[in-house]
């Protein structure tokens, strides 16, 4: 036997599943980048000024898609308005002060359940509460606050993780030399927290604002001669328009399309952006 | 009460019992009198109730899971272990330092105003004065005077601890308690931590748990030794490690166990 340690045999296998992992790595990100250059090239064409702050004309096979940009603005505004406040408000409570029991689990783990229910739920509950029940009819405020029933679990989970990793010994210490609960998550938890907040709420309302089945009953519109006046009228949003001028108008020119996903990328794309910056400069900044 | 009157007694610990819900470290009728303008050494093994002892002084322990507590803590006419103590008040009046240099994710200057702004101290001039007053007196100011506005995180361990020291003192405590202190510290620190925690109890009550037995005896104008959630013996520092009247105060002192 030989007991002479032979290592060559180990580093080809470690060389193989490198080879392996690169592989299969690179195949996995070749599609997304195969599609984001498909769509540049196929839409750049299209998004012109004109394009851009134009109200769509002949049936929408022609024009721009501004009310569409501008219906979605308004819902991630409204998205924000009704989710950030509440969604804090729950994370504090559930890091600073909820016990860790029973009732404090189940609350989490219902959170993590209510980020796997498809958005088309969501939509149909915002249509049945919203709608319906509270009378909003379908308007920018019905689907707002669809929208943001569903991105409260994702603000609540990260800021709630934002806070509990800022370590324990800073809330002794501050606790230590004066400072109340209370100030201590003011002036310590929440400043250390914000960039780890401000993801979160970026990455939620990214998310709400390319969603198309929680607006589709709530607040959507096909197609409106006008911007909407008030949260209580219906608007036009980019991601149902893309719906509605990929399935629903025939002879619809194919650039036109490609043009508004390009605008709906460009929108959501660059929010995910602005949230790896600012992870990456607190990350930069952390003292901790 | 033997040792009532005289030195002046600041703090006095009435058959005090405590136990935490998990069972864990507690504290068994303790009976001990804090001596102002003194250090008050508690030594003992680990596990022993120092901590505990020191965390409830100044009602920390308020945060921890507490199923029982019993007794009387005396300090400046009241029993502090009442529900009505403002407990705020008198975490500036008995400040604590832990073993491990936390620094607050700030600039120097802000780690010390911190509490100092909490108190309701808004005027800059006073702050000033206050943090200046501070850093001289935890002997940090002549190494940072010129970097006040740089994140406290880049100074050294030893620093830290002299920084933390200072955010104590800024508050003008009547009590400055200490966690095992240097037993994150390399030598030199921790000699200069101890001359000036000696320095400064003119002015100040020092409870400190020691984190060996060296240091408890070094530093020690009143000793108390802890064991097991008890306490064994306590009295003059001297008289405790020259000649315990405890022979388990004994054998822990001469390292037969610990």
């Amino acid at each position: 036997m030989n007991t002479k340690y032979d290592s060559s045999n180990a580093r080809r296998k470690e060389k193989i599943g490198f080879a392996a992992l690169t592989v299969l790595s690179t195949l996995t990100v070749l599609p997304i980048i195969a599609i984001l250059i498909f769509i540049l090239i196929q839409g750049m064409p299209t998004v012109t000024w004109e394009f851009l702050t134009g109200f769509p004309r002949e049936g929408m096979r022609a024009g721009g898609i501004f009310p569409a940009i501008v219906g979605t603005f308004y819902l991630t505004i409204g998205t924000a308005l009704f989710s950030i406040p509440p969604g804090i408000a729950a994370a504090i409570y559930l890091s600073e002060y909820a016990p860790d029991k029973g009732f404090t689990r189940a609350i989490r783990i219902a959170m993590i359940n209510l980020a796997g229910i498809p958005s088309v739920v969501y939509g149909l509950f915002g249509l049945g509460v919203f709608v319906i029940f509270l009378q909003f009819g379908t308007s920018i405020l019905a689907a707002s606050l669809t929208l943001s029933i569903m991105t409260l679990p994702v603000i609540i989970s990260t800021a709630e993780e934002a806070m509990r990793a800022v370590p324990q010994s800073f809330r002794l210490i501050s606790i230590s030399v004066g400072a109340t609960k209370w100030e201590t998550i003011w002036k310590i938890v929440l400043p250390q927290s914000l960039p780890g907040i401000i993801t979160g709420i970026i990455l939620g309302l990214q998310r709400a604002a390319g969603e198309t089945a929680p607006i589709l009953f709530t607040g959507a519109a096909f197609f409106l001669p006008q911007m909407p006046k008030s949260p209580m009228d219906a608007t036009m949003a980019l991601p149902y328009h893309l719906f509605v001028i990929s399935t629903q108008v025939p002879g619809m020119p194919i650039q036109i399309q490609y043009g508004t996903v390009l605008v709906l990328l460009g929108f959501v794309l660059s929010m995910e952006i602005l949230a790896t910056v600012i992870r990456s400069r607190a990350r930069a900044k952390r003292q901790w | 009460m033997v040792m009532n009157a005289d030195p002046q007694e600041k703090i006095l610990i009435k058959d005090l019992t405590l136990r935490y819900s998990d069972g864990n470290e507690s504290l068994r009728n303790i009976n001990l009198s804090i001596k102002a303008n003194a250090v008050n050494v508690l030594f003992g093994p680990a596990n022993g109730g120092k901590s505990t002892l020191l965390r409830t002084l100044n009602r920390l322990n308020d945060l921890t899971d507490v199923k029982e507590l019993q007794g009387e803590v005396w300090f400046n006419g009241r029993n502090l272990l009442e529900p009505d103590v403002d407990v705020i008040e008198l975490r500036r009046k008995i400040g604590i330092v832990f073993s491990r240099p936390v620094v607050l994710p700030m600039t120097i200057f802000e780690n010390i105003s911190y509490g100092l702004i909490l108190s309701g101290i808004r005027n800059r001039i006073t702050l000033k004065e206050r943090v200046q007053e501070a850093l001289e007196q935890a002997v940090l100011w002549d190494e940072v005077y010129d970097r006040l506005d740089t994140p406290a995180a880049d100074l050294s361990g030893g620093q830290k601890q002299r920084l933390c020291l200072a955010r104590s003192l800024a508050l003008k405590p009547d009590v400055i308690m200490l966690d095992e202190p240097t037993s994150a510290l390399d030598p030199v620190s921790t000699t200069n931590i101890e001359d000036l925690l000696q320095r400064i109890k003119k002015e100040i009550t020092i409870i400190l748990a020691p984190h060996n037995t060296q240091q408890a005896a070094r530093m020690a104008d009143y000793a108390a030794f802890f064991l097991q959630g008890e306490l064994i013996e306590w009295g003059d520092g001297n008289q405790i490690f020259a000649m315990p009247r405890n022979k388990k105060t004994q054998e822990y002192i001469e390292g037969r166990f610990g």
